[in-house]
């Protein structure tokens, strides 16, 4: 596969690095002198130097031939927004994944309909979140295609739904529960299964019926 | 009528200053407090802040503005920042400016009204040229 990679910072490198080594056919695109002659160093002819953001030098990289994915992975938002763009909309290529520096430009990405994105900061607060149970519900997954959110909630001893069954839980509209995890093993959870303190319960729900969920399973 | 200009450089700032001459109501954003100076003696709005960041946009007026001219310094700010304000508030304006003519003719090709100062200044340039008194060698008069 032919895979075009945009921004030779430790991101993109390490990412060229290893597609290289899967036997992929690679180009690096890196705009800084300095730092594309160390990656030429290490990656050979591989890396390319110029602007991932102008369409010659794109062109130079094989963007029309076209690469089976492109990755925008610059340390610039705006940067991997155009390039992300240029390629889906100039050269028809389905495959463009692209890195969100700031969470605060997620909505950016979103509204242009950018759909694959890839944010460092935001999984890394997840994780944060996952370690804190305090703070009720976890997000584990987001299907952004299909508008849906899988997450986790810890039942605490004041749970208004411990003891109780799921088929008799006043759950929200635009959610479901999938599995029950309780002493290390998950069950799937069916109408039968009775709930209690200390379980960890995944639902997969619809965006904005989080509060709604909280309140059922964690009071 | 309201107008928004994001980039207060010697670009924006001469545009809002126009524009507030002719009776606009103009915001001007940048991240730099001192462009105000380049506004002179101004009474219109000015917001401190990055193009890029709503809450800055909704301050300075994005979401009723009429017009907004973009023209930070860097082209892929201006870019995004000009389908942002299209996409969410779709004033019946937005002007962006772009140094790079193949990405000002790209996006102008998808309904974005960009600028081209480097097209533009090539064009001026070439006419003032041709209106010069002189001709090429081996071109008959």
């Amino acid at each position: 596969m032919y895979m075009l990679v945009a921004g030779g910072g430790k991101v993109g490198a390490n990412v060229a690095r290893a597609l290289v080594e899967r036997g992929h056919e690679v180009t690096l695109i890196e705009q800084d002198r300095e730092r594309f002659e160390q990656l030429e160093a290490e990656l050979g002819p591989v890396v390319l130097l110029g602007d991932a953001t102008e369409i010659r030098t794109l062109e130079q990289a094989g963007i029309a031939r076209p690469p089976d994915l492109v990755a925008a992975v610059t340390g610039d938002d705006e940067d991997n927004i155009v390039i992300a763009q240029i390629a889906r909309e100039g050269y028809g290529i389905a495959k463009v994944v692209a890195r969100v520096n700031d969470p605060r430009n997620q909505q950016h990405f979103d509204l242009l309909g950018i759909t694959q994105t890839m944010c460092a900061t935001s999984s890394l607060l997840g994780m944060v979140e996952h370690e804190i149970p305090e703070h009720g519900l976890v997000t584990l997954l987001e299907l952004r295609r299909e508008g849906l959110l899988l997450v986790e909630v810890e039942i605490p001893g004041s749970s208004p739904a411990a003891g109780k069954r799921v088929a008799g839980l006043a759950l929200p509209t635009g959610s479901r529960l999938v599995s029950v995890m309780r002493g290390g093993v998950a069950e799937m959870a069916v109408g039968e299964t009775v709930i209690r303190p200390g379980d960890q319960v995944v639902a997969i729900i619809k965006p904005g019926v989080q509060d709604g969920l909280r309140r059922a399973l964690a009071g | 009528m309201n107008a928004v200009v994001i980039g207060c450089g010697r670009v924006g700032s001469r545009v809002a200053l126009h524009l507030a001459g002719e009776g606009w109501d103009v915001t001007c954003v940048d991240e730099d407090g001192n462009a105000l100076g380049r506004l002179g003696n101004w009474r219109g709005g000015f917001v401190v802040g990055h193009g890029m960041d709503i809450d800055i946009l909704v301050e300075a007026g994005a979401p009723e503005a009429d017009a907004v001219v973009v023209a930070t310094d860097g082209d892929n700010s201006n870019l995004v920042i000009g389908q942002v304000i299209q996409r969410r508030w779709t004033p019946k304006c937005v002007v962006v400016r772009v140094q790079d003519p193949a990405r000002a003719d790209f996006y102008a090709e998808r309904g974005l009204r960009t600028v081209c100062p480097t097209q533009t200044t090539a064009t001026t340039m070439l006419d003032a040229v041709r209106a010069c008194d002189a001709t090429p060698r081996g071109v008959a008069t």
